[in-house]
């Protein structure tokens, strides 16, 4: 059964592993990951897919909006301040719908991992999605694994200055497109594009440009594995929100061990061999450089392909798939409990098989129901609960505002027939892409009416005025009261506007200054 | 130092300094930090080789790339002109009644002129041009001498009573002290501030009435309106320049105050004027 001549023992050191750990002024071992195979890469090929594809691709999307806005689906529109998303577009004041996003992110992200580990690490996190694009082109100008350090060992020869200048030519070109592709969220894609092929756009296009080629170029190249370690805060803070239920890449030792290159040799001098054979293909696929059999690890990312190197292994040799799975703390202790008789000795693989070769039934084994837990409808209410009101203030908000300013210097004026005038700042908000006439009117103040600064018309009560598409319109409005309606000092009223077309309306209460009474 | 001292312990080299038996080990220092020290010393080079920097004896290197920061000030005050120019330019051609009647032309004189008013007019007239006692209000609707764009420039360029300048506005209330007698001026102050509110002693009315026919008319008008042509304000509105009440014009009456505005064309120029103008125009008063 245990057939050893069809399992390729790799020669794969753990640089990054806790037992072989550098001091940090050490210069960093290269790691050479070497090509996985399985359902968790296909998996991550779709996922990396998907992401770039959403990100090289959401600025070309186009989503009609009328005459009078911008026809690109996805647009922060810094210069005028707005932003545009589908359906849906912000204003700077309305920006805590991005930060209701972002509380979604952050308790998504608590979510997700207290469910299924670092899956944001693993998947879809740009450094892990980057890195593996970038070991994509590494693995096809250089070869695989073993090719490419025997390459990095070699002496520098034209073959190997070839292959480098194209590896790091392509690198840079994959850079420039990632930040060629940022800058198009930020102004109309088609035109931005004419304009940076012939030098005519913006400097702050090129710089960012030429900063997020060089991030990515150094991120995804050179340090690689170092920014999830040594930079990011995230692997740091997720080890508070791991619980014994939350899933995670786990060698199973309690069937692995004891581990042994030569298990037949091992079986014939009548001792106990587990699963694992020591082929050190985990090793080798591990893109942090590190082996997962020492244990949960803070560089571990979780992206599983250490999973698919081994279940190829256990496939060859005929075994249950699964000596390193997604396993929670508290399945696992169960099985080690059971493996070491209640923790009595060292692992031995025969208390967990029954004597026809199978697992024996007490195995704890992870099933769905476990991610439903308080812990994680906590979260999931959370952010239903903030995605929700989101979602209700949206539906609900206003798309006609009105704000007004008092003059506070003066604050009123006494006319030569006795009445008083106040001066106000009426800004009128049409915060849809269409034209609208608004009209203007005063509730309340007894006798009172107004006149707009710029317009030709008698004083009155009400005035319509256009507002263009999309735009914020300032009105200075003086407004008068004749001598004897003045009740006292300070009276409330209101400025109403409406827009009969669509019948939105709104309010504004602003005060009315005069002098006291006998002065 | 010719001889290494290694660390007992840890088997690394030390910086051979001691206190108090507390050694200093010599581990080498974090690549990262090597190469971004280097980096920086790269970049401290360059840059002086790029923006001025090195003492000379009467001055600094200029550094090729020819940096100033005076130069920037200068180009971004010469940048600000520029963008002004064409606004400036319709304003010195145009009449001050069309630029107000331009919504573009009028907004930036408007704001032109409100911090030329800043700088040159609020010592009397206050920041909000609300006036005091003696420094007309220029929010209210009552012009001494018009409150039309046209006339309200008239009276910036050449001043009120100005006597450097030999078109300024010039009227003159005499003295009635001497002329009327104290119930006389008692008579006409009652009748004056009757116009326009209640008066303590209704039987000074009548007298009054006549003692300003005989006097005042011939300025102030048979119905106490004014006269712009002369400067002489309206007595029957609310507003009082030198204070409201018979006492304060008596006063008047007796040893008037005349108040002078100087002539401001000659300090600012005439498209400044033309942009205050429009600004105390567009205060609310504007006629």
């Amino acid at each position: 059964m245990l057939d050893q001549t069809q399992v390729e023992r790799l020669e794969a050191e753990a640089v990054n592993s806790a037992k072989t750990r550098q001091p940090l002024y050490a210069a960093r071992k290269k790691i050479f990951p070497k090509r996985a195979s399985g359902r968790f890469r296909q998996f991550k090929w779709l996922v990396m897919a998907i992401t770039l594809g959403i990100y090289y691709l959401t600025p070309w999307l186009r989503w009609d909006r009328g005459p009078f806005a911008p026809d690109q689906a996805v647009l922060l529109d810094l210069a005028n301040r707005r932003f545009y998303f589908f359906f849906i577009e912000i204003w700077p004041q309305e920006f805590y719908y991005v930060a209701g996003l972002l509380m979604m992110a952050g308790v998504g992200l608590f979510l997700i991992t207290s469910t299924v580990g670092r899956a944001w690490c693993g998947y879809t996190c740009p450094q892990t999605v980057w890195v593996d694009l970038f070991l994509v082109v590494e693995r096809a100008i250089e070869g695989d694994r073993n090719a490419r350090m025997k390459l990095d060992a070699a002496p520098w020869t034209t073959r190997k200055l070839f292959l480098r200048t194209i590896k790091h030519a392509t690198w840079l070109i994959i850079g420039a497109a990632t930040g060629g592709a940022w800058i198009f969220y930020f102004a109309d894609a088609p035109t931005l594009l004419r304009e940076v092929v012939t030098g005519t756009a913006a400097p702050v296009a090129y710089v960012t440009i030429a900063v997020l080629t060089g991030t990515t170029y150094v991120f995804g190249g050179m340090m690689r594995e170092q920014v999830c370690t040594y930079m990011c805060p995230w692997p740091r803070i997720q080890a508070a929100m791991l619980d014994e239920n939350s899933l995670t890449v786990t060698y199973n030792d309690w069937r692995g061990e004891p581990r042994s290159r030569h298990p037949k040799k091992v079986v014939a001098a009548g001792q106990s061999v587990g699963d694992c054979v020591d082929c050190n293909a985990c090793v080798a696929v591990c893109p942090m450089g590190i082996d997962i059999r020492d244990g949960q690890q803070l560089e571990c990312i979780t992206c599983a392909l250490c999973i698919d190197a081994c279940d190829g292994v256990m496939d060859k040799l005929g075994r249950e798939r699964g000596l390193i799975s997604y396993a929670t703390l508290a399945d696992y202790n169960a099985n080690m409990t059971l493996a070491t008789a209640g923790g009595t000795g060292p692992v031995n693989p025969a208390l967990v098989r029954t004597p026809s070769g199978s697992f024996v039934d007490g195995l704890a084994h992870f099933h769905l129901g476990k991610i439903f837990r308080l812990r994680t409808f906590i979260y999931l209410g959370a952010w239903s609960a903030i995605g929700l009101a989101l979602v209700y203030s949206l539906l609900t908000r206003e798309r006609l505002e009105l704000n007004v300013l008092h003059d506070r210097n003066p604050q009123f004026v006494t006319l030569s027939d006795g009445s008083i005038r106040n001066g106000y700042t009426v800004k009128l908000l049409n915060m849809v892409p269409e034209p609208r006439t608004i009209e203007v009117t005063l509730e309340g103040l007894d006798g009172a009416e107004m006149s707009i600064v710029g317009m030709d018309e008698p004083a009155s009560r009400s005035f319509a005025t256009q507002v263009e598409p999309d735009r914020l319109k300032i009105l200075k409005v003086f407004v008068r009261q004749p001598a004897d309606q003045i009740k006292k000092p300070v009276q409330r009223f209101e400025f109403r506007i409406d827009d009969k077309a669509s019948s939105e309306s709104a309010e504004y209460t602003a005060n009315f200054n005069a002098p006291e009474i006998g002065k | 130092m010719s001889s290494e001292h290694i660390d007992e312990i840890s088997g690394i080299t030390t910086t051979g300094h001691e206190w108090d038996g507390i050694k200093e080990l010599n581990n080498p220092l974090p690549r990262w930090w090597v190469i971004t020290f280097y980096v920086t010393i790269a970049w401290a080079l360059a840059y002086t080789i790029f923006y001025p920097a090195w003492p000379m004896l009467s001055s600094t290197t200029r550094g090729v790339l020819g940096f100033s920061s005076r130069n920037d000030v200068k180009n971004e005050l010469a940048a600000a002109e520029a963008a002004k120019a064409k606004y400036v330019a319709s304003i010195e051609s145009k009449s001050v009644s069309e630029i107000a009647g331009d919504d573009a032309l009028r907004e930036f004189a408007v704001a032109a002129g409100g911090a030329a008013f800043k700088v040159n007019c609020v010592q009397c007239h206050g920041s909000g041009a609300l006036g005091s006692k003696g420094f007309p209000n220029l929010n209210d609707d009552d012009w001494l001498w018009g409150g039309k764009t046209e006339q309200i420039q008239q009276t910036i360029t050449h001043g009120v009573r100005f006597a450097a300048d030999a078109d300024t506005r010039q009227s003159e209330m005499p003295a009635f002290a001497d002329v009327l007698q104290p119930e006389q001026v008692a008579q006409v102050s009652a009748f004056v501030a009757s116009l326009s509110g209640p008066v303590k002693d209704k039987s000074l009315i009548e007298p009054g009435a006549k003692v300003f026919a005989d006097n005042c008319v011939a300025c102030h008008g048979e119905n106490a309106k004014g006269n712009r042509e002369l400067g002489a304000p309206d007595l029957t509105d609310a507003i009082w320049l030198y204070g409201p009440g018979e006492a304060a014009i008596a006063a008047q009456v007796k040893a008037p105050k005349n108040g002078v505005m100087p002539a401001w064309v000659g300090r600012l120029g005439e498209t400044t004027v033309k942009e205050l103008a429009v600004y105390v125009h567009s205060l609310g008063g504007g006629e």
